[in-house]
């Protein structure tokens, strides 16, 4: 069992968990933070160099570095694993925000506490990734939706019992639907007489769900997945959540969390339910296509950085769905550069802002400005940020979204061009409210005459906008790197299915 | 037949020593009664290692057991024991001294009344077993006489308890009209020939009525709360698990062996109506509740209809899925009891107020109630989320799309059941206020009885023996036989 690499991303957290519960005092707490965060990305490079290794040695399955252990044999459930080209990008993701979350979180009150829920969260998201049995698949999902409540209840500023209680109890609600369509999915992922099975690859082989069955069953498991990807009209519990929550907590939430839901809704609403997905997608691209614009106008409006953050998270994690919607490579390879990109870039926002928020104490954006003369580093990392989030060509955004909208382009009938220009106006809506808060915080005159005290980044800061920064220009340089890697995943099934490309 | 002798055996021997053992030595009875329950426990589960457990009968066919009860009895038993440790503290005190051996004997009476109404094949036996469990409960909530809640309730329960027997009985006795018969083998052969009239419907609803007063089924429901809340807390919390858990299974045994032919054209619907209302109610009531006793008393409500869900379904997987649920929900609850009782009987508060800043004074324990709320809730990977996973499961292997709806309803009320669960986390870690409890040391056998209970809802779901084991005997389950 441990021979399989994959295993290794859920064990490393638990021993995270196991270490942290030992340590004593701040310092011990930061060194199994730093080492199992470390140990994390060294894996998941070493998982993208084989995996690589192995494709390029022509091995065409859908899923590599398979493993199936028998856990509830009487209901068929087992411990099974495998990854493609998106969970690895996913993994790879994950490991990097966890990471750079680790050294955002430095100062933390409580940090024992902190720790360990943080690590348990990401137990979760890797479990997430790594699972392809559904099951297994769902029960990581909840383990790392659960200690985002007491991570913004007990850590988060503002008015953090709310929103925590708002945010679990939303993404809980959207799990409820999920859960009775998994099950669903489970009576029906077998012909009559053949046992059944909570194996996606198995489910996409038998390829027996009736069409009646699919169409009640993928708004079920797509607005599950749904509501933690900010689908309009289930979005609003992540400004205020993200708002409320500790730096790092936002930065793994937006980064990674969300991620789970786009994922979800392309690994298990239309990868197994594809005609159903083909014949009502047109209901959620409309749902999603008003999350990107309002979402975008949303952000025009606020004065919160976090909420104005946040606001952009739902029009991006929108774009992602939307993407998804469009059921062709191109959009599909699109939506998941996207949501690279906007882990990465979001992760940063979320980690300069609680910097900024660290030092002067507000996040309101009328009362600061001429941030750039007091502290260039910062300041300098934002501006990148923002240009990665309009879609600056050379980094992250640009890729992404370029590539989305050509493949939606693809579609030559009117209401997906429609649609697709509507979701195009988003980028200009995007550089209005980035650049009025650049405009406002970092290049107008100085506010508040306290502030021209305030001191630059300290190392640890340095060390996390900088590793994010180098990965949100390296997908932007590199981009058919990313999109090899992706790509391959989606040749074979379901696009087989649907007749199309 | 052996777990009833056993249980018989220890009821004699905790009775000759509370009689004849000199006063100061009524200070041990408590541990005393609570080893000898765990032996006759153990008895009952190498019985179920060696592969001794099998189907017999007595007299003349008005007691059956089977693997299946066996478990049951076993389940019950654990639970029991737990309670059992749990109460250590509570009636070593001293002004319990002259009634101690009392709560112990009147306990293992109810328990054996229990296993009665879990192994009646006669509605005779039956009615002395539901009647052995339910009088002397009356005496235990009565238990605190120094407090008039106490009083109150318990006039309450029996009130309630000899009503819903009246009801109950009067349902037997238009079946017996119908079939001749009190045999629940030869009443079920009478009525799967015969056709289906009003008294039947009539029947079966008195029936169902006055089981569900044992399980506080809404509408039935109204005594719970206050029973709850004035009774001793150990008293309570064998109330909702023990004697829920028991009144579920027998429940099923009537369903499945009486009135299984008229599943799905008498019962299902009245069940299907019960469960939505148990779930719904319970959990809207639940919201608003202060006290600890009361808020539990609602959710052990809802809880209820999520168990009935496994009868709902009415087939292996369901009734698999309930012994499992009852199993989980025993250990949760009686976690999240004996939290309450520790800090009830060090400080005397029972609100949700009191237990703001808990997480401060008193990490453990307040982390323990975490752990119990998040598995009632059914977060994973805690075994709450499997044991509502499974029911679910098992209740949509039933089939059909009522039963898609009715799941969906369950689901949307663990979201209302979350956030009240998440209410009382939120006083122990997240309210600023000043702690109202201060910090103190609770008695061995209180911490004992949480770590069994803490480690019951940690390994419970991860390790899928538990679940195999009960799967595998309700395949070999008598009761598979009357499943549609």
């Amino acid at each position: 069992m441990f021979s399989n690499i994959l295993i290794w991303f859920v064990v490393i957290p638990l021993l995270m968990l196991a270490g942290l519960a030992l340590c004593r005092d701040i310092k011990q707490i930061r060194a199994v933070a730093v080492a199992g965060s470390i140990a994390l990305v060294g894996l998941s490079v070493k998982l993208l160099v084989d995996y690589l290794a192995i494709r390029a040695a022509g091995n065409t399955d859908p899923m590599l570095f398979t493993g199936s252990w028998t856990w509830f044999a009487p209901l068929h459930i087992n411990l099974a694993i495998g990854v493609d080209g998106i969970s690895v990008a996913m993994i790879l993701l994950s490991a990097i925000i966890v990471f750079a979350g680790s050294f955002a979180s430095w100062t933390i009150p409580q940090p024992k506490a902190f720790f360990l829920w943080l690590i348990l969260l990401s137990t979760g998201v890797f479990g997430f990734f790594i699972s392809i049995d559904l099951f297994t698949m769902f029960m990581f999902y909840e383990v790392a939706l659960i200690p985002m409540y007491l991570l913004i209840g007990v850590w988060g500023s503002g008015r953090k019992e709310y929103s925590a209680m708002k945010l679990t109890l939303m993404l809980m609600g959207g799990s409820a639907f999920l859960m009775l369509g998994l099950i669903g999915i489970y009576y029906h992922s077998a012909p009559a007489g053949q046992s059944l099975t909570w194996n996606i690859l198995e489910i996409v082989r038998n390829n027996s769900i009736s069409h009646g069955w699919q169409c009640f069953l993928f708004p079920m498991t797509f607005v599950g997945f749904g509501v933690l990807g900010a689908m309009f009209p289930f979005h609003t519990w992540s400004p205020d959540g993200h708002a409320s929550a500790p730096t790092a907590v936002s930065m793994l939430h937006a980064g990674v969390l969300m991620k789970l839901g786009g994922y979800g809704c392309f690994r298990v609403a239309i990868y197994l339910m594809p005609h159903a997905a083909n014949e009502l997608a047109w209901i959620f691209l409309v749902l999603t296509g008003i999350s990107v614009v309002y979402g975008a106008f949303s952000a025009c409006v606020q004065t919160d950085l976090k909420y104005i953050n946040a606001y952009s998270s739902v029009s991006h994690c929108g774009l992602v769905l939307f993407a998804i919607l469009m059921l062709n490579t191109t959009a599909m390879t699109g939506a998941i550069m996207q949501m690279l990109s906007h882990g990465l870039m979001t992760a940063l926002f979320f980690a300069l802002i609680g910097m900024i928020y660290g030092r002067t104490h507000t996040r309101d954006i009328r009362a600061m400005g001429g941030l750039m003369k007091i502290m260039p580093y910062l300041s300098v990392c934002y501006v990148i940020a923002g240009m990665a989030s309009l879609g600056l060509p050379g980094l992250s955004g640009f890729v992404a979204e370029m590539t989305i909208f050509v493949g939606s382009f693809q579609h030559a009938d009117v209401f997906h061009r429609t649609f697709t220009i509507v979701a195009c106006c988003s980028i200009v809506i995007t550089a209005v409210y980035i650049l009025r808060v650049v405009g406002k915080l970092l290049f107008g005159p100085v506010q508040d005459k306290h502030h021209l005290e305030l001191t630059d980044a300290t190392w640890w800061e340095r060390l996390s906008t900088v590793t994010l920064i180098l990965c949100v220009a390296a997908i932007g340089c590199f981009p058919n790197f990313f999109s090899n890697l992706i790509r391959f995943t989606f040749s074979p099934d379901i696009f087989a299915v649907l007749g199309m490309n | 037949m052996k777990q009833e002798i056993g249980l018989l055996v220890v009821f004699l021997l905790v009775f000759l020593y509370d009689t004849f053992m000199p006063q100061r030595a009524g200070k041990a009875l408590p541990v005393v009664s609570t080893v000898l329950l765990l032996l006759a426990t153990a008895a009952g589960f190498c019985s179920h290692c060696l592969g001794t457990a099998t189907s017999t009968e007595a007299f003349a066919g008005m007691y059956a057991t089977s693997p299946v009860v066996c478990a049951i009895k076993s389940i019950l038993n654990i639970g029991a024991v737990i309670v059992l440790l749990q109460s250590i503290s509570w009636s070593g005190s001293d002004h319990m001294a002259v009634r101690r051996g009392e709560f112990y004997e009147l306990l293992l009476v109810t328990l054996f009344g229990m296993y009665l109404m879990i192994s009646a094949r006669h509605f005779l036996l039956f009615v002395i077993g539901l009647e052995c469990a339910s009088l002397p409960l009356a005496a235990m909530v009565a238990f605190d006489k120094r407090h008039y809640e106490s009083h109150e309730a318990a006039v309450k329960y029996i009130l309630t308890a000899v009503f819903s027997s009246a009801v109950f009985m009067m349902g037997i006795s238009f079946v017996y009209g119908l079939a001749g018969s009190l045999y629940f083998g030869n009443i079920y052969a009478a009525l799967s020939a015969g056709t289906h009239s009003l008294m039947l419907t009539l029947a079966v609803a008195f029936v169902i009525a006055g089981m569900g007063f044992k399980l506080s089924l809404v509408p039935f429901h109204l005594w719970t709360a206050d029973v709850y809340q004035g009774a001793p807390t150990s008293v309570t919390s064998y109330l909702s698990v023990i004697s829920k858990g028991a009144a579920a299974f027998s429940f099923l045994v009537i369903l499945a062996q009486v009135f299984g032919s008229l599943y799905s054209d008498v019962w299902e619907w009245m069940l299907y109506a019960l469960i939505i209302l148990t779930i719904t109610v319970g959990n809207l009531f639940a919201i608003r509740q202060t006290n600890m006793k009361r808020f539990l008393a609602f959710s052990s409500i809802s809880q209820a209809g999520y168990i009935m869900l496994g009868i709902e379904a009415f087939n292996t997987m369901g009734l698999t899925a309930m012994m499992y649920y009852i199993l989980v929900y025993i250990f949760s609850n009686l976690a999240a009891f004996g939290v309450i009782g520790a800090i009830e009987r060090a400080s005397g508060k029972v609100d949700m107020t009191d237990y703001r800043g808990l997480s401060k004074t008193n990490p453990r324990l307040a982390f323990s109630m975490m752990l119990a709320m998040f598995s009632l809730a059914g977060i994973p990977p805690f075994a709450g989320f499997f044991s509502k996973f499974f029911i679910f499961t098992g209740a949509i292997n039933q089939g059909s799309v009522a039963i898609y709806v009715l799941v969906l309803i369950a689901l949307i009320n663990t979201i209302i059941s979350l956030y009240y669960y998440l209410l009382v986390v939120k006083a122990m870690y997240i309210s600023a206020d000043e702690p109202v409890v201060g910090t103190f040391r609770s008695s061995i056998s209180e911490r004992l009885g949480l770590w069994i209970t803490v480690g019951g809802v940690m390994l419970l779901g991860i390790a899928s023996c538990v679940y195999t084991w009960i799967f595998d005997l309700g395949e070999i389950s008598p009761l598979a036989a009357y499943f549609v």
